[in-house]
């Protein structure tokens, strides 16, 4: 055996030792019956052709690699953006499990979450029972003082009622009558994570808002969206509002029960936007979506209230952040801080340090829709060309957004949108249309691999890469890191292209 | 514009629910209220007398179409037939497969995100049979139909569906705002029956809001896809309809928690009134030849 206590080696070596390639070619060749090898590599290449990218662009009824999540994950990221809140899914407890361990790959953080542990008796008499106990035990055990409610597939599917459920639960005594729940329906095969995002913030925001009457006032109110930087994004936001000495609130921040320190102290709930602050929210003088997409429901629902709602696409680079900072001057009636001028200025520098390099780089970027409208935005603005532009979850109103972008700049020529398409077909577009670079998430390196494209990691999730989400990736500072993300990829690939000694080191050069 | 006012038909499959509905409809609509017909059974029958038309395009079928509801738009769906009335079909799966009831919770959220309850002063929700799972419930839920009209018969299977349905409406009636508004009778000519609706009302806490007798106008409307109102709206049928249609309008806000009724004491009151003899307890599980035995 190559594995000892004295040594022991990690499964990246591991399983190179001859006692596994050996088993593993004997496995292959006794119990496996595998093709030829090159009958296994004949239609390997055939997936990378013109023909079969067509086949794969007809298909209908199967979706492969799609890039998105389900509903009641986004309603479990807006319940925790608020203070001593516990996200509470009514339905299974396998998804719950994937919610909290899919936010704790990516976050590296506990993320505290319960179920109302729906099963078979539950699926055929209705979960009401399971709502009355679950409200009951999550009160007493985890001493919250919200509970915001969502649902599973299963519960939705039998057509548990949220509203009269949590009602009959408080008659029946599991929380006090006027202990706070708000709740939304979050059917998982519906929409995506943004989704669910979007309800559960429209649920809790209906709960303190529903029949109060609304006194304007000149606060303004922000809305993130669903944003896997949003650990290192609210507080760049906050003192960026700080800055202009504005009167805001963030309505559903996470970026504190996300980012607890280890001091020997658990915190189940930290940070996260008060009941006090979303009961004044409704006397704001507008909000501000700053990923409209991912709040279309909730920012009609503000609108009605009678606040001015602006909905921006996660702006990004110079043109978006110069955007969303003009709004809240004109919001607030307060002049752009000079500190805010001098990071723009920054900014120009830097594009124009890096220019040589960025322009004329072709990409292919996939992601929630608002997010790749923000790196669209941004790619243009730095010359490069976004030639594949991919959404699983945009849909065709977003694609002709996208569309726009394209025709207001010369690099946008010949650069394509795709809406409701998944990572197969982006495979399909990398081997028939080559780019230079690909943005998206960690599940872009099976592409990365595929088909030789470098990866830049941004969006959600993000599982092999540590802490970048630590840092912010809005306004002009948070575009600066962007630019550095991408310039750091464009190097590393330079380098790897012309590392061959006295072949290609011509070019590796110390100085790019 | 007065608020929007939402009903609901519910009632034993067969019983004569979409033909009552559809014609009361029309009456209302002929008193000029603006209304909406939302049909919540897969077999989307709700809405042919109003559309002339055998079966409507159903929502359901549209978003499969379609890919998913999504990507539908309002009116793809929605028809306008007699005197404007706006109809919508949720429809469903084929018998044995599927889940309707998913159907009806998925149509019912599609038609208030985009918009379909805007300008009308009616909607009506036209429930099939049973509510045998919680979709079906859908349309009594808090701020969906404020009033539910059971309809039945004199028949055993049709009070006992009329009882079934108070109770799912009480289970919603305490959390939600929905109440039953009463019975409607469509006559079957059997014994004693508008007496036996009017006390099988009176149990259930709500009363018999009208009695609508049996009148083969309603056939030759039927078969000419039509409601007797546009068919023969001079006749004594479309009369009664236009009473039921008024008595309706009228009861806003008159609607009752209902106290359904159990088994036991359903049959006793089919005994009362000399529809359903008393068991005789030592006949039962007896064959012929048993008896005939213990006869002799």
């Amino acid at each position: 055996m190559s594995q000892s206590a004295e040594k022991i080696i990690d499964h990246e070596m591991l399983f190179r030792q001859p006692e596994y390639t050996e088993m593993f070619a004997s496995k292959k060749q006794n119990f496996e019956f595998p093709y030829p090898a090159d009958k296994v590599t004949e239609i390997r290449d055939w997936t990378k052709t013109a023909e079969y990218r067509e086949k794969n662009f007809a298909r209908e009824a199967l979706t492969v690699n799609p890039a998105k999540a389900c509903q009641p994950l986004g309603a479990v990221f807006a319940a925790v953006g608020f203070a001593n809140t516990l996200p509470f899914v009514h339905g299974s407890q396998g998804c719950v499990a994937y919610y909290r361990s899919h936010f704790s790959r990516h976050f590296k953080e506990p993320t505290s979450c319960v179920s109302s542990s729906m099963t078979e008796d539950a699926a055929v008499f209705g979960g009401l029972n399971n709502m009355i106990d679950g409200l009951a035990n999550s009160y007493s055990m985890y001493k919250p003082e919200m509970i915001a409610v969502s649902t599973t597939c299963m519960a939705e599917v039998i057509g548990d009622d949220l509203g009269a459920f949590i009602t009959t639960a408080k008659q029946k005594g599991s929380v006090p009558e006027d202990f706070d729940v708000p709740f939304a329906h979050t059917p998982a095969f519906v929409g995506s994570h943004i989704t669910g995002y979007d309800n559960a913030l429209k649920g809790v925001l209906t709960h303190f808002w529903h029949g109060k009457e609304r006194v304007a006032n000149n606060a303004i109110n922000f809305i993130g969206g669903f944003d896997g930087f949003v650990v290192g994004n609210m507080p760049e936001i906050r003192r960026i509002l700080n800055l202009f000495g504005a009167e805001y609130t963030v309505l559903c921040d996470p970026s504190d029960v996300w980012n607890t320190p280890s001091d020997g102290e658990f915190r189940m709930y930290d940070g996260g936007t008060t009941k006090a602050e979303v009961k004044s929210a409704l006397n704001a003088k507008a909000t501000i979506l700053f990923q409209g997409i991912s709040t279309e429901k909730t920012g009609k629902y503000i609108a009605e209230t009678g606040q001015e709602v602006v909905s921006l696409h996660h702006p990004l680079g110079l043109a978006g952040t110069d955007q969303f900072l003009m709004e809240v001057s004109r919001l607030t009636g307060k002049p752009i801080p000079a500190q805010l001028e001098r990071e723009r200025g920054r900014l120009v520098d830097a594009i124009a340090d890096s220019s040589a390099h960025i322009h004329g780089k072709k990409f292919a970027l996939y992601g929630d829709p608002d997010l790749m409208l923000g790196l669209t935005a941004f790619l243009l603005e730095l010359g490069a060309e976004p030639v594949h532009v991919l959404s699983t979850n945009g849909d065709d109103h977003w694609a002709a957004k996208v569309q726009t972008l394209f025709d207001a700049s010369p690099f946008g020529k010949g650069c394509h949108v795709y809406a409701k398409k998944d990572l197969w077909h982006m495979r399909s577009l990398l081997f028939t249309e080559p780019v230079d670079l690909l943005i998206g998430n960690t599940y872009g390196k099976y592409l990365e691999r595929d088909c030789g494209v470098p990866l830049i990691r941004l969006g959600f999730p993000i599982f092999d890469r540590h802490h970048h989400h630590r840092f912010p990736i809005w306004g002009y500072e948070g575009s600066l890191r962007v630019l550095v993300t991408i310039l750091d990829e464009i190097f590393e690939a330079l380098d790897a292209n012309t590392i061959d000694t006295a072949k290609t080191d011509y070019s590796y050069d110390i100085i790019r | 514009m007065a608020a929007l006012r939402q009903i609901a038909f519910y009632g034993k499959g067969g019983i004569g629910k979409s033909t009552t509905s559809q014609n009361t409809l029309a009456a209302l609509a002929e008193m000029g209220q603006k209304i909406l017909i939302v049909g919540c059974d897969p077999k989307a029958d709700s809405t042919r007398l109003i559309l002339h038309s055998k079966a409507q395009d159903t929502i359901l079928s549209l978003a499969a179409d379609a890919g998913s509801v999504e990507d539908l738009e309002l009116e793809d769906v929605m028809k306008i037939g007699y005197r404007d009335i706006r109809c919508v079909e949720s429809g469903g799966p084929e018998p044995g497969v599927g889940c309707a009831g998913r159907g009806v919770i998925t149509s019912i959220n599609f038609l208030e995100e985009e918009g379909a309850y805007d300008g009308v002063d009616y909607v009506s929700y036209d429930v099939l049979g049973d509510v045998v799972c919680g979709g079906f419930a859908m349309p009594i839920r808090e701020n969906k139909a404020q009033e539910i009209y059971i309809v039945m018969s004199g028949e055993m299977m049709a009070m006992y569906a009329a009882n079934n349905i108070s109770k799912g409406i009480l289970k919603y009636a305490n959390s939600g705002g929905v109440r039953l508004g009463g019975l409607v009778c469509n006559e079957r000519q059997t014994d004693k029956e508008l007496e036996l609706a009017e006390s099988l009302a009176g149990k259930l806490g709500t009363r018999l809001i009208h009695f609508v007798p049996r009148d083969n106008v309603v056939q030759h409307a039927e078969l000419r896809r039509m409601t007797v109102l546009e068919y023969a709206p001079e006749s004594k049928q479309a009369n009664e309809y236009r009473q039921l249609a008024q008595k309706i309008h009228a009861n806003a806000g008159n609607g009752t928690i209902p106290t359904p009724i159990t088994m036991d004491e359903l049959e006793d009151l089919l005994m009362e009134h000399g529809i359903m003899k008393r068991v005789d307890e030592t006949i039962v599980g007896k064959t012929a030849a048993e008896l005939a035995a213990a006869a002799a």
